[in-house]
Protein backbone atom coordinates (compact mmCIF):
# COMPACT_ATOMS: atom_id res chain seq x y z
CA UNK A 1 0.00 0.00 0.00
CA UNK A 2 1.34 3.40 -0.90
CA UNK A 3 2.03 6.16 1.57
CA UNK A 4 -0.98 8.18 0.47
CA UNK A 5 -3.43 5.43 1.24
CA UNK A 6 -2.12 4.84 4.73
CA UNK A 7 -2.35 8.58 5.25
CA UNK A 8 -6.00 8.55 4.23
CA UNK A 9 -7.09 5.29 5.79
CA UNK A 10 -5.43 5.68 9.16
CA UNK A 11 -5.97 3.03 11.83
CA UNK A 12 -8.40 5.31 13.68
CA UNK A 13 -10.56 5.61 10.58
CA UNK A 14 -10.57 1.89 9.89
CA UNK A 15 -11.32 1.16 13.53
CA UNK A 16 -14.35 3.49 13.58
CA UNK A 17 -15.53 2.07 10.28
CA UNK A 18 -15.38 -1.50 11.54
CA UNK A 19 -16.68 -0.71 15.02
CA UNK A 20 -18.90 2.35 14.71
CA UNK A 21 -19.71 4.21 17.92
CA UNK A 22 -22.96 6.05 18.50
CA UNK A 23 -24.72 4.28 15.66
CA UNK A 24 -28.44 3.72 15.91
CA UNK A 25 -31.73 5.39 16.53
CA UNK A 26 -32.62 7.93 19.22
CA UNK A 27 -36.37 7.67 19.79
CA UNK A 28 -36.61 10.77 22.01
CA UNK A 29 -34.49 13.03 19.82
CA UNK A 30 -35.22 16.73 20.00
CA UNK A 31 -33.28 17.57 16.84
CA UNK A 32 -32.51 15.60 13.74
CA UNK A 33 -31.45 16.02 10.13
CA UNK A 34 -30.52 13.86 7.18
CA UNK A 35 -27.67 14.73 4.88
CA UNK A 36 -27.08 13.51 1.33
CA UNK A 37 -24.19 13.70 -1.00
CA UNK A 38 -25.97 13.64 -4.35
CA UNK A 39 -22.71 12.91 -6.14
CA UNK A 40 -22.15 9.55 -4.51
CA UNK A 41 -25.35 8.69 -2.69
CA UNK A 42 -23.86 8.85 0.82
CA UNK A 43 -26.59 9.39 3.38
CA UNK A 44 -26.29 10.24 7.07
CA UNK A 45 -28.93 10.91 9.67
CA UNK A 46 -27.93 12.68 12.87
CA UNK A 47 -30.23 12.65 15.88
CA UNK A 48 -29.67 14.75 19.00
CA UNK A 49 -31.33 15.05 22.37
CA UNK A 50 -30.53 18.54 23.52
CA UNK A 51 -31.40 19.49 27.07
CA UNK A 52 -30.60 22.80 28.65
CA UNK A 53 -28.09 23.76 25.98
CA UNK A 54 -26.26 20.45 26.24
CA UNK A 55 -26.13 17.45 23.89
CA UNK A 56 -27.32 14.67 26.19
CA UNK A 57 -27.37 12.07 23.45
CA UNK A 58 -26.23 11.86 19.85
CA UNK A 59 -26.67 9.06 17.33
CA UNK A 60 -25.93 8.65 13.68
CA UNK A 61 -27.23 6.25 11.11
CA UNK A 62 -26.76 5.92 7.41
CA UNK A 63 -24.82 4.48 4.59
CA UNK A 64 -21.62 5.66 3.05
CA UNK A 65 -17.93 5.19 2.54
CA UNK A 66 -15.38 4.54 5.27
CA UNK A 67 -14.45 8.21 5.49
CA UNK A 68 -18.02 9.36 5.95
CA UNK A 69 -19.03 6.63 8.39
CA UNK A 70 -15.95 6.95 10.55
CA UNK A 71 -16.26 10.73 10.56
CA UNK A 72 -19.83 10.32 11.86
CA UNK A 73 -18.74 7.78 14.43
CA UNK A 74 -15.91 9.96 15.73
CA UNK A 75 -18.26 12.93 15.80
CA UNK A 76 -20.66 11.18 18.16
CA UNK A 77 -17.76 10.43 20.51
CA UNK A 78 -16.60 14.06 20.44
CA UNK A 79 -20.01 15.63 20.91
CA UNK A 80 -21.66 13.30 23.39
CA UNK A 81 -22.35 15.30 26.55
CA UNK A 82 -20.91 18.59 25.34
CA UNK A 83 -22.59 21.99 25.48
CA UNK A 84 -24.08 22.98 22.11
CA UNK A 85 -21.88 26.06 22.01
CA UNK A 86 -18.72 23.90 22.32
CA UNK A 87 -20.07 21.59 19.61
CA UNK A 88 -20.61 24.53 17.29
CA UNK A 89 -17.13 25.74 18.01
CA UNK A 90 -15.76 22.30 17.12
CA UNK A 91 -17.83 22.34 13.92
CA UNK A 92 -16.09 25.58 12.93
CA UNK A 93 -12.65 24.18 13.73
CA UNK A 94 -13.41 21.07 11.67
CA UNK A 95 -14.48 23.26 8.74
CA UNK A 96 -11.20 25.09 8.87
CA UNK A 97 -9.22 21.87 9.27
CA UNK A 98 -10.86 20.15 6.30
CA UNK A 99 -11.38 23.01 3.88
CA UNK A 100 -8.97 25.91 4.53
CA UNK A 101 -6.83 26.46 1.47
CA UNK A 102 -3.93 27.58 3.55
CA UNK A 103 -2.20 24.55 5.03
CA UNK A 104 -0.85 26.32 8.12
CA UNK A 105 -4.27 27.83 8.89
CA UNK A 106 -5.81 24.38 8.54
CA UNK A 107 -3.30 22.85 10.93
CA UNK A 108 -3.59 25.59 13.57
CA UNK A 109 -6.02 23.73 15.83
CA UNK A 110 -4.93 20.21 15.05
CA UNK A 111 -3.80 19.49 18.61
CA UNK A 112 -7.29 20.23 19.90
CA UNK A 113 -8.94 17.76 17.54
CA UNK A 114 -7.77 14.49 19.06
CA UNK A 115 -8.84 11.45 17.02
CA UNK A 116 -10.60 13.71 14.53
CA UNK A 117 -7.20 14.72 13.21
CA UNK A 118 -7.19 11.36 11.43
CA UNK A 119 -9.66 12.86 8.96
CA UNK A 120 -6.95 15.19 7.68
CA UNK A 121 -5.89 12.73 4.98
CA UNK A 122 -8.76 13.92 2.81
CA UNK A 123 -7.14 17.32 2.42
CA UNK A 124 -4.99 15.81 -0.32
CA UNK A 125 -8.01 14.29 -2.08
CA UNK A 126 -10.46 17.13 -2.68
CA UNK A 127 -13.21 14.82 -3.99
CA UNK A 128 -13.27 13.06 -0.63
CA UNK A 129 -13.52 16.16 1.60
CA UNK A 130 -17.29 16.09 1.22
CA UNK A 131 -17.33 12.54 2.53
CA UNK A 132 -15.64 13.59 5.78
CA UNK A 133 -17.73 16.73 6.05
CA UNK A 134 -21.20 15.32 5.44
CA UNK A 135 -21.86 14.22 9.04
CA UNK A 136 -20.71 17.62 10.33
CA UNK A 137 -22.93 19.58 7.99
CA UNK A 138 -25.79 17.31 8.92
CA UNK A 139 -25.12 17.93 12.61
CA UNK A 140 -25.10 21.66 11.95
CA UNK A 141 -28.43 21.42 10.11
CA UNK A 142 -29.93 19.39 12.94
CA UNK A 143 -28.92 21.97 15.54
CA UNK A 144 -30.37 24.76 13.44
CA UNK A 145 -33.59 22.92 12.78
CA UNK A 146 -33.07 22.22 9.09
CA UNK A 147 -34.19 18.80 7.99
CA UNK A 148 -31.89 18.29 5.05
CA UNK A 149 -28.24 18.87 4.53
CA UNK A 150 -26.02 18.26 1.61
CA UNK A 151 -22.42 18.73 0.76
CA UNK A 152 -22.72 19.63 -2.88
CA UNK B 1 -10.44 -22.24 -16.85
CA UNK B 2 -8.53 -18.95 -16.67
CA UNK B 3 -5.51 -20.48 -18.38
CA UNK B 4 -7.62 -21.54 -21.35
CA UNK B 5 -8.29 -17.99 -22.39
CA UNK B 6 -5.82 -16.58 -24.85
CA UNK B 7 -3.77 -13.89 -23.17
CA UNK B 8 -4.11 -10.71 -25.19
CA UNK B 9 -0.97 -8.71 -24.64
CA UNK B 10 -1.71 -6.17 -27.35
CA UNK B 11 -5.04 -4.40 -27.26
CA UNK B 12 -7.21 -4.06 -30.34
CA UNK B 13 -6.52 -0.33 -30.40
CA UNK B 14 -2.87 0.23 -29.46
CA UNK B 15 -2.65 2.26 -26.25
CA UNK B 16 0.02 4.34 -27.93
CA UNK B 17 -2.63 5.72 -30.30
CA UNK B 18 -4.20 7.45 -27.28
CA UNK B 19 -1.74 9.90 -25.70
CA UNK B 20 -3.73 10.21 -22.47
CA UNK B 21 -3.43 6.48 -21.84
CA UNK B 22 0.33 6.87 -21.57
CA UNK B 23 0.19 9.33 -18.66
CA UNK B 24 1.30 8.19 -15.25
CA UNK B 25 -1.35 8.44 -12.55
CA UNK B 26 -0.10 8.54 -8.98
CA UNK B 27 3.22 7.33 -10.28
CA UNK B 28 1.66 4.29 -11.94
CA UNK B 29 0.92 3.49 -15.57
CA UNK B 30 -2.73 4.15 -16.21
CA UNK B 31 -5.27 1.34 -16.47
CA UNK B 32 -8.18 3.41 -17.75
CA UNK B 33 -11.40 1.54 -17.05
CA UNK B 34 -13.88 4.38 -17.22
CA UNK B 35 -14.65 4.58 -20.93
CA UNK B 36 -18.38 4.16 -20.29
CA UNK B 37 -18.25 7.61 -18.70
CA UNK B 38 -16.12 8.97 -21.52
CA UNK B 39 -13.61 7.36 -23.87
CA UNK B 40 -10.08 8.61 -24.54
CA UNK B 41 -9.35 10.18 -27.92
CA UNK B 42 -7.06 8.84 -30.62
CA UNK B 43 -4.28 11.25 -31.53
CA UNK B 44 -4.90 11.00 -35.27
CA UNK B 45 -8.44 12.26 -34.78
CA UNK B 46 -7.52 15.21 -32.56
CA UNK B 47 -4.75 16.06 -34.99
CA UNK B 48 -7.11 15.91 -37.98
CA UNK B 49 -9.48 18.16 -36.06
CA UNK B 50 -6.84 20.77 -35.38
CA UNK B 51 -5.71 20.57 -39.04
CA UNK B 52 -9.28 21.34 -40.02
CA UNK B 53 -9.57 24.21 -37.53
CA UNK B 54 -6.27 25.71 -38.66
CA UNK B 55 -6.70 25.30 -42.41
CA UNK B 56 -10.31 24.80 -43.48
CA UNK B 57 -12.40 26.36 -40.79
CA UNK B 58 -15.29 28.75 -41.37
CA UNK B 59 -18.96 28.76 -40.44
CA UNK B 60 -21.12 26.20 -42.22
CA UNK B 61 -24.18 26.75 -44.41
CA UNK B 62 -23.58 30.48 -44.27
CA UNK B 63 -21.47 31.66 -47.15
CA UNK B 64 -20.43 31.38 -50.73
CA UNK B 65 -16.77 31.85 -50.00
CA UNK B 66 -14.32 29.00 -50.38
CA UNK B 67 -13.63 28.22 -46.74
CA UNK B 68 -17.30 28.19 -45.86
CA UNK B 69 -17.83 25.69 -48.65
CA UNK B 70 -14.93 23.52 -47.49
CA UNK B 71 -16.18 23.55 -43.92
CA UNK B 72 -19.73 22.77 -45.00
CA UNK B 73 -18.50 19.83 -47.07
CA UNK B 74 -16.44 18.49 -44.18
CA UNK B 75 -19.37 18.85 -41.80
CA UNK B 76 -21.90 17.28 -44.12
CA UNK B 77 -19.58 14.40 -45.01
CA UNK B 78 -19.85 13.29 -41.39
CA UNK B 79 -23.63 13.20 -41.63
CA UNK B 80 -23.22 10.67 -44.44
CA UNK B 81 -20.81 8.67 -42.30
CA UNK B 82 -23.21 8.56 -39.36
CA UNK B 83 -25.99 7.50 -41.71
CA UNK B 84 -23.83 4.49 -42.57
CA UNK B 85 -22.97 3.76 -38.91
CA UNK B 86 -26.66 3.57 -38.05
CA UNK B 87 -27.79 2.28 -41.45
CA UNK B 88 -30.37 5.04 -41.68
CA UNK B 89 -32.41 5.20 -44.88
CA UNK B 90 -31.88 8.93 -45.45
CA UNK B 91 -29.12 11.38 -44.53
CA UNK B 92 -31.76 13.88 -43.40
CA UNK B 93 -32.65 11.50 -40.59
CA UNK B 94 -29.34 12.33 -38.90
CA UNK B 95 -29.43 15.42 -36.65
CA UNK B 96 -26.34 16.69 -34.83
CA UNK B 97 -27.00 17.83 -31.26
CA UNK B 98 -24.73 18.73 -28.39
CA UNK B 99 -25.08 15.33 -26.76
CA UNK B 100 -27.14 12.27 -26.15
CA UNK B 101 -28.94 14.10 -23.37
CA UNK B 102 -29.96 16.90 -25.71
CA UNK B 103 -31.15 14.36 -28.27
CA UNK B 104 -33.53 12.80 -25.73
CA UNK B 105 -34.76 16.21 -24.62
CA UNK B 106 -35.36 17.21 -28.23
CA UNK B 107 -37.61 14.21 -28.80
CA UNK B 108 -39.35 14.66 -25.45
CA UNK B 109 -40.12 18.32 -26.11
CA UNK B 110 -40.73 18.37 -29.86
CA UNK B 111 -42.30 14.99 -30.43
CA UNK B 112 -43.83 13.84 -27.14
CA UNK B 113 -44.98 17.04 -25.52
CA UNK B 114 -47.37 18.25 -28.25
CA UNK B 115 -48.82 14.76 -28.61
CA UNK B 116 -49.26 13.47 -25.05
CA UNK B 117 -52.60 13.69 -23.28
CA UNK B 118 -53.55 13.13 -19.63
CA UNK B 119 -53.60 9.40 -18.93
CA UNK B 120 -51.10 8.55 -21.66
CA UNK B 121 -48.14 6.44 -20.57
CA UNK B 122 -44.42 6.58 -21.19
CA UNK B 123 -42.80 3.20 -20.62
CA UNK B 124 -39.15 3.10 -19.52
CA UNK B 125 -37.09 0.38 -17.84
CA UNK B 126 -35.39 0.16 -14.45
CA UNK B 127 -32.05 0.21 -16.25
CA UNK B 128 -32.31 3.76 -17.53
CA UNK B 129 -29.77 6.52 -17.12
CA UNK B 130 -31.19 9.70 -15.57
CA UNK B 131 -30.96 11.31 -19.01
CA UNK B 132 -33.55 8.82 -20.27
CA UNK B 133 -35.80 9.34 -17.25
CA UNK B 134 -35.86 13.02 -16.32
CA UNK B 135 -36.74 14.43 -19.79
CA UNK B 136 -39.77 12.13 -19.81
CA UNK B 137 -40.78 13.13 -16.30
CA UNK B 138 -40.68 16.76 -17.38
CA UNK B 139 -43.04 16.17 -20.30
CA UNK B 140 -45.22 13.94 -18.14
CA UNK B 141 -45.60 16.76 -15.62
CA UNK B 142 -46.40 19.21 -18.40
CA UNK B 143 -49.00 17.00 -20.11
CA UNK B 144 -50.55 14.84 -17.39
CA UNK B 145 -49.02 11.70 -18.85
CA UNK B 146 -47.55 9.05 -16.58
CA UNK B 147 -44.08 7.50 -16.47
CA UNK B 148 -44.03 3.71 -15.98
CA UNK B 149 -40.92 1.53 -15.63
CA UNK B 150 -40.56 -2.12 -16.67
CA UNK B 151 -38.81 -4.28 -14.10
CA UNK B 152 -35.56 -6.20 -14.43
CA UNK B 153 -34.63 -9.63 -13.13
CA UNK B 154 -31.99 -9.91 -10.41
CA UNK B 155 -29.35 -10.73 -13.03
CA UNK B 156 -29.91 -7.38 -14.74
CA UNK B 157 -31.92 -8.75 -17.65
CA UNK B 158 -35.11 -6.96 -18.58
CA UNK B 159 -38.21 -8.81 -17.40
CA UNK B 160 -39.91 -9.26 -20.77
CA UNK B 161 -43.16 -10.41 -19.20
CA UNK B 162 -43.32 -7.28 -17.10
CA UNK B 163 -42.41 -5.11 -20.09
CA UNK B 164 -45.18 -6.72 -22.09
CA UNK B 165 -47.72 -6.40 -19.32
CA UNK B 166 -47.02 -2.68 -19.03
CA UNK B 167 -47.68 -2.05 -22.71
CA UNK B 168 -51.27 -1.05 -23.45
CA UNK B 169 -53.38 1.24 -25.62
CA UNK B 170 -52.34 4.23 -23.46
CA UNK B 171 -48.62 3.63 -24.01
CA UNK B 172 -47.53 6.37 -26.39
CA UNK B 173 -43.76 6.38 -25.89
CA UNK B 174 -41.39 3.54 -25.10
CA UNK B 175 -37.81 4.56 -24.30
CA UNK B 176 -35.09 2.14 -23.30
CA UNK B 177 -31.34 1.82 -23.31
CA UNK B 178 -29.73 -0.52 -25.82
CA UNK B 179 -26.90 -1.32 -23.40
CA UNK B 180 -27.07 -0.55 -19.68
CA UNK B 181 -24.26 1.79 -18.62
CA UNK B 182 -24.41 0.59 -15.03
CA UNK B 183 -24.47 -3.18 -15.57
CA UNK B 184 -23.60 -3.87 -19.20
CA UNK B 185 -26.83 -5.72 -20.00
CA UNK B 186 -27.62 -5.75 -23.73
CA UNK B 187 -31.34 -5.37 -24.40
CA UNK B 188 -33.16 -7.13 -27.26
CA UNK B 189 -33.85 -3.85 -29.05
CA UNK B 190 -35.60 -5.30 -32.08
CA UNK B 191 -37.94 -7.49 -30.05
CA UNK B 192 -38.83 -4.67 -27.64
CA UNK B 193 -39.44 -2.28 -30.53
CA UNK B 194 -41.79 -4.75 -32.22
CA UNK B 195 -43.72 -5.22 -28.97
CA UNK B 196 -44.02 -1.44 -28.52
CA UNK B 197 -45.12 -0.95 -32.12
CA UNK B 198 -47.78 -3.59 -31.66
CA UNK B 199 -49.62 -1.25 -29.27
CA UNK B 200 -48.94 1.77 -31.46
CA UNK B 201 -46.21 3.34 -29.31
CA UNK B 202 -43.25 5.30 -30.65
CA UNK B 203 -39.82 4.00 -29.66
CA UNK B 204 -36.69 5.89 -28.60
CA UNK B 205 -33.53 3.86 -28.02
CA UNK B 206 -30.68 5.26 -25.94
CA UNK B 207 -27.54 4.18 -27.80
CA UNK B 208 -25.05 6.02 -25.57
CA UNK B 209 -23.36 2.73 -24.66
CA UNK B 210 -24.05 0.70 -27.79
CA UNK B 211 -22.53 3.21 -30.23
CA UNK B 212 -18.90 2.33 -29.43
CA UNK B 213 -19.45 -1.40 -28.91
CA UNK B 214 -22.08 -2.85 -31.24
CA UNK B 215 -23.29 -2.84 -34.82
CA UNK B 216 -26.50 -0.83 -35.00
CA UNK B 217 -29.09 -1.05 -37.75
CA UNK B 218 -31.95 1.32 -37.06
CA UNK B 219 -33.96 -0.03 -39.99
CA UNK B 220 -33.64 -3.63 -38.88
CA UNK B 221 -34.45 -2.70 -35.27
CA UNK B 222 -37.34 -0.55 -36.47
CA UNK B 223 -36.37 2.28 -34.10
CA UNK B 224 -38.30 5.52 -34.44
CA UNK B 225 -35.59 7.48 -32.65
CA UNK B 226 -32.05 6.42 -31.78
CA UNK B 227 -29.57 8.62 -29.92
CA UNK B 228 -25.77 8.53 -29.63
CA UNK B 229 -23.21 10.15 -27.35
CA UNK B 230 -20.09 10.85 -29.39
CA UNK B 231 -17.60 11.39 -26.56
CA UNK B 232 -18.20 7.80 -25.50
CA UNK B 233 -17.29 6.69 -29.04
CA UNK B 234 -13.69 8.02 -28.78
CA UNK B 235 -14.91 11.29 -30.31
CA UNK B 236 -15.05 14.86 -29.02
CA UNK B 237 -17.31 16.17 -26.27
CA UNK B 238 -20.20 18.43 -27.18
CA UNK B 239 -21.53 16.32 -30.03
CA UNK B 240 -24.51 14.01 -30.01
CA UNK B 241 -26.60 12.36 -32.67
CA UNK B 242 -30.32 12.06 -33.04
CA UNK B 243 -31.63 9.63 -35.62
CA UNK B 244 -35.35 10.04 -36.29
CA UNK B 245 -37.57 8.53 -38.95
CA UNK B 246 -38.08 11.06 -41.71
CA UNK B 247 -41.86 11.27 -41.42
CA UNK B 248 -41.63 11.84 -37.65
CA UNK B 249 -38.96 14.52 -37.88
CA UNK B 250 -40.83 16.25 -40.67
CA UNK B 251 -44.01 16.47 -38.63
CA UNK B 252 -42.28 17.74 -35.49
CA UNK B 253 -42.02 21.44 -34.61
CA UNK B 254 -38.49 22.81 -34.13
CA UNK B 255 -36.81 22.35 -30.75
CA UNK B 256 -34.90 25.63 -30.70
CA UNK B 257 -35.22 28.72 -32.83
CA UNK B 258 -32.38 30.68 -34.33
CA UNK B 259 -30.13 30.94 -37.32
CA UNK B 260 -29.80 28.17 -39.88
CA UNK B 261 -33.15 26.59 -39.04
CA UNK B 262 -35.29 29.04 -40.98
CA UNK B 263 -36.41 29.48 -44.54
CA UNK B 264 -37.62 33.04 -44.13
CA UNK B 265 -38.14 35.27 -41.15
CA UNK B 266 -40.29 38.33 -40.70
CA UNK B 267 -41.75 39.67 -37.48
CA UNK B 268 -45.13 38.36 -38.56
CA UNK B 269 -44.13 34.89 -39.58
CA UNK B 270 -41.19 32.52 -39.87
CA UNK B 271 -41.10 29.45 -42.02
CA UNK B 272 -38.71 26.71 -41.12
CA UNK B 273 -35.94 25.11 -43.07
CA UNK B 274 -36.05 21.56 -44.35
CA UNK B 275 -34.44 18.69 -42.46
CA UNK B 276 -31.89 18.39 -41.04
CA UNK B 277 -31.39 22.16 -40.66
CA UNK B 278 -34.75 22.55 -38.89
CA UNK B 279 -33.25 20.88 -35.83
CA UNK B 280 -29.80 22.42 -35.96
CA UNK B 281 -30.47 25.99 -34.85
CA UNK B 282 -27.44 28.21 -34.49
CA UNK B 283 -23.83 27.54 -35.33
CA UNK B 284 -23.24 23.87 -34.56
CA UNK B 285 -20.14 22.27 -33.03
CA UNK B 286 -18.37 22.30 -36.38
CA UNK B 287 -14.96 21.17 -35.19
CA UNK B 288 -16.57 18.53 -33.00
CA UNK B 289 -18.54 17.04 -35.87
CA UNK B 290 -15.47 17.03 -38.11
CA UNK B 291 -13.59 15.38 -35.23
CA UNK B 292 -16.28 12.72 -35.11
CA UNK B 293 -15.64 11.99 -38.79
CA UNK B 294 -11.92 11.60 -38.16
CA UNK B 295 -12.67 9.36 -35.18
CA UNK B 296 -14.87 7.07 -37.27
CA UNK B 297 -12.03 6.87 -39.83
CA UNK B 298 -9.69 5.87 -37.03
CA UNK B 299 -12.04 3.17 -35.79
CA UNK B 300 -12.85 1.60 -39.14
CA UNK B 301 -9.88 2.58 -41.33
CA UNK B 302 -9.81 4.84 -44.37
CA UNK B 303 -12.55 4.40 -46.99
CA UNK B 304 -14.68 2.26 -44.77
CA UNK B 305 -18.21 1.33 -45.77
CA UNK B 306 -21.20 -0.27 -44.08
CA UNK B 307 -19.76 -3.75 -44.32
CA UNK B 308 -16.30 -2.88 -43.01
CA UNK B 309 -17.85 -0.76 -40.25
CA UNK B 310 -20.08 -3.62 -39.10
CA UNK B 311 -17.15 -6.04 -39.15
CA UNK B 312 -14.92 -3.70 -37.20
CA UNK B 313 -17.42 -2.69 -34.53
CA UNK B 314 -18.45 -6.34 -34.08
CA UNK B 315 -14.81 -7.26 -33.67
CA UNK B 316 -14.51 -4.53 -31.02
CA UNK B 317 -17.56 -5.84 -29.16
CA UNK B 318 -16.26 -9.42 -29.25
CA UNK B 319 -12.82 -8.35 -28.11
CA UNK B 320 -14.24 -6.40 -25.16
CA UNK B 321 -16.41 -9.37 -24.20
CA UNK B 322 -13.28 -11.55 -24.06
CA UNK B 323 -11.48 -9.04 -21.86
CA UNK B 324 -14.56 -8.81 -19.65
CA UNK B 325 -14.80 -12.57 -19.30
CA UNK B 326 -11.19 -12.70 -18.17
CA UNK B 327 -11.73 -9.81 -15.73
CA UNK B 328 -14.84 -11.41 -14.26
CA UNK B 329 -13.00 -14.72 -13.82
CA UNK B 330 -10.29 -12.93 -11.81
CA UNK B 331 -12.73 -10.94 -9.70
CA UNK B 332 -14.81 -14.04 -9.01
CA UNK B 333 -11.82 -15.42 -7.08
CA UNK B 334 -11.99 -12.54 -4.62
CA UNK B 335 -13.86 -13.46 -1.48
CA UNK B 336 -16.82 -11.17 -0.72
CA UNK B 337 -16.93 -9.63 -4.18
CA UNK B 338 -20.23 -9.53 -6.06
CA UNK B 339 -20.48 -8.80 -9.76
CA UNK B 340 -23.84 -7.15 -10.50
CA UNK B 341 -25.31 -8.12 -13.85
CA UNK B 342 -25.07 -11.58 -15.22
CA UNK B 343 -27.42 -11.49 -18.19
CA UNK B 344 -27.08 -13.76 -21.19
CA UNK B 345 -25.92 -10.80 -23.29
CA UNK B 346 -23.34 -8.54 -21.64
CA UNK B 347 -21.21 -5.69 -23.00
CA UNK B 348 -17.78 -4.76 -21.62
CA UNK B 349 -18.88 -3.46 -18.25
CA UNK B 350 -18.15 -5.01 -14.86
CA UNK B 351 -20.17 -3.53 -12.03
CA UNK B 352 -19.22 -4.84 -8.63
CA UNK B 353 -19.34 -4.38 -4.89
CA UNK B 354 -17.03 -5.75 -2.21
CA UNK B 355 -18.21 -6.68 1.26
CA UNK B 356 -17.11 -4.12 3.87
CA UNK B 357 -15.49 -1.86 1.27
CA UNK B 358 -17.65 0.98 0.03
CA UNK B 359 -17.37 1.66 -3.75
CA UNK B 360 -16.00 5.13 -3.02
CA UNK B 361 -13.18 3.78 -0.96
CA UNK B 362 -12.53 1.21 -3.68
CA UNK B 363 -12.43 4.03 -6.23
CA UNK B 364 -9.87 5.97 -4.23
CA UNK B 365 -7.68 2.94 -3.53
CA UNK B 366 -7.78 1.72 -7.12
CA UNK B 367 -6.85 5.20 -8.26
CA UNK B 368 -3.76 5.09 -6.08
CA UNK B 369 -2.82 1.96 -8.03
CA UNK B 370 -3.32 3.78 -11.33
CA UNK B 371 -6.61 1.96 -12.00
CA UNK B 372 -9.38 4.39 -13.00
CA UNK B 373 -12.90 3.12 -12.35
CA UNK B 374 -16.18 4.87 -11.72
CA UNK B 375 -17.63 4.58 -8.23
CA UNK B 376 -21.15 5.74 -7.57
CA UNK B 377 -24.69 5.40 -8.80
CA UNK B 378 -23.75 5.90 -12.47
CA UNK B 379 -26.68 8.32 -12.93
CA UNK B 380 -28.95 5.31 -12.34
CA UNK B 381 -30.39 5.85 -8.87
CA UNK B 382 -33.60 3.88 -9.55
CA UNK B 383 -31.47 0.93 -10.67
CA UNK B 384 -29.24 1.10 -7.57
CA UNK B 385 -32.39 1.12 -5.47
CA UNK B 386 -33.64 -1.93 -7.35
CA UNK B 387 -30.35 -3.76 -6.77
CA UNK B 388 -30.39 -2.77 -3.11
CA UNK B 389 -26.98 -1.13 -3.16
CA UNK B 390 -26.19 2.56 -2.66
CA UNK B 391 -23.54 2.47 -5.35
CA UNK B 392 -21.22 0.14 -7.22
CA UNK B 393 -17.71 0.27 -8.59
CA UNK B 394 -17.70 -0.04 -12.37
CA UNK B 395 -14.88 -1.06 -14.65
CA UNK B 396 -15.76 -0.40 -18.27
CA UNK B 397 -13.75 -1.85 -21.10
CA UNK B 398 -12.87 -0.27 -24.41
CA UNK B 399 -10.90 -1.50 -27.42
CA UNK B 400 -7.67 -0.10 -25.95
CA UNK B 401 -7.89 -2.13 -22.75
CA UNK B 402 -6.06 -5.43 -22.41
CA UNK B 403 -5.89 -8.41 -20.11
CA UNK B 404 -3.15 -6.75 -18.09
CA UNK B 405 -5.61 -3.98 -17.19
CA UNK B 406 -7.82 -6.73 -15.74
CA UNK B 407 -4.88 -8.19 -13.79
CA UNK B 408 -4.19 -4.77 -12.33
CA UNK B 409 -7.85 -4.23 -11.51
CA UNK B 410 -8.03 -7.53 -9.65
CA UNK B 411 -4.76 -6.91 -7.79
CA UNK B 412 -5.88 -3.44 -6.72
CA UNK B 413 -9.26 -4.73 -5.52
CA UNK B 414 -7.44 -7.45 -3.58
CA UNK B 415 -5.30 -4.87 -1.81
CA UNK B 416 -8.38 -2.79 -0.97
CA UNK B 417 -9.96 -5.89 0.48
CA UNK B 418 -6.98 -6.48 2.69
CA UNK B 419 -7.28 -2.96 4.04
CA UNK B 420 -10.94 -3.28 4.95
CA UNK B 421 -10.79 -6.94 5.94
C1 LIG C 1 -26.88 4.92 -21.05
C2 LIG C 1 -26.58 6.38 -21.10
N1 LIG C 1 -27.50 7.22 -21.57
C3 LIG C 1 -27.27 8.54 -21.66
C4 LIG C 1 -26.07 9.10 -21.27
C5 LIG C 1 -25.89 10.58 -21.37
O1 LIG C 1 -24.93 10.92 -22.30
P1 LIG C 1 -24.37 12.40 -22.38
O2 LIG C 1 -24.01 12.78 -20.97
O3 LIG C 1 -23.19 12.30 -23.27
O4 LIG C 1 -25.44 13.28 -22.92
C6 LIG C 1 -25.09 8.26 -20.76
C7 LIG C 1 -23.79 8.77 -20.31
O5 LIG C 1 -23.58 9.43 -19.34
C8 LIG C 1 -25.34 6.87 -20.68
O6 LIG C 1 -24.42 6.02 -20.21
Amino acid sequence: MSWDLRDLYQETILDHQKHPRGKGNLPDATHSATGFNPLCGDKVTIQLRINDGKIDEIRFDGEGCAICMSSASMMTVSLQGTPVSDAEDLFQRIQKFLTANDESAAMEDIDSLGDLAALGGVRRLPVRIKCANLPWHTFNSAVHGEQNAKTE
Amino acid sequence: MIQELPKISISLFPKSDFPNLLTLVNGQPLAYLDSAASAQKPHVATEATSMFVEHQYANVHRGVHTLSQLATDAYERVRDQVKVVLNAADRNEIIFTKGCTESVNLVAQSFARPMLRPGDEILLTELEHHSNIVPWQLVAQATGAKVVAARIHDNGELDLEDFKSKLNANTKIVAFTHISNALGTILPAKELTAMAHAVGATVLIDGAQSGPHAAIDVQDIGADFYVLSIHKMYGPTGVGVLFGKLNLLEAMPPYQGGGSMIRSVSFEETTFAELPAKFEAGTPNIAGVVGLGATLDYIAGKNWNRETWVNRISEIGDYEATVREYGVSLLAEIDGLTVHGDAEEMAGIISFTVKNAHPHDLGTILDQHGVAVRAGHHCCQPLMHRLGVPATARASIAAYNDLEDMDRLAAAVQSAKELFG
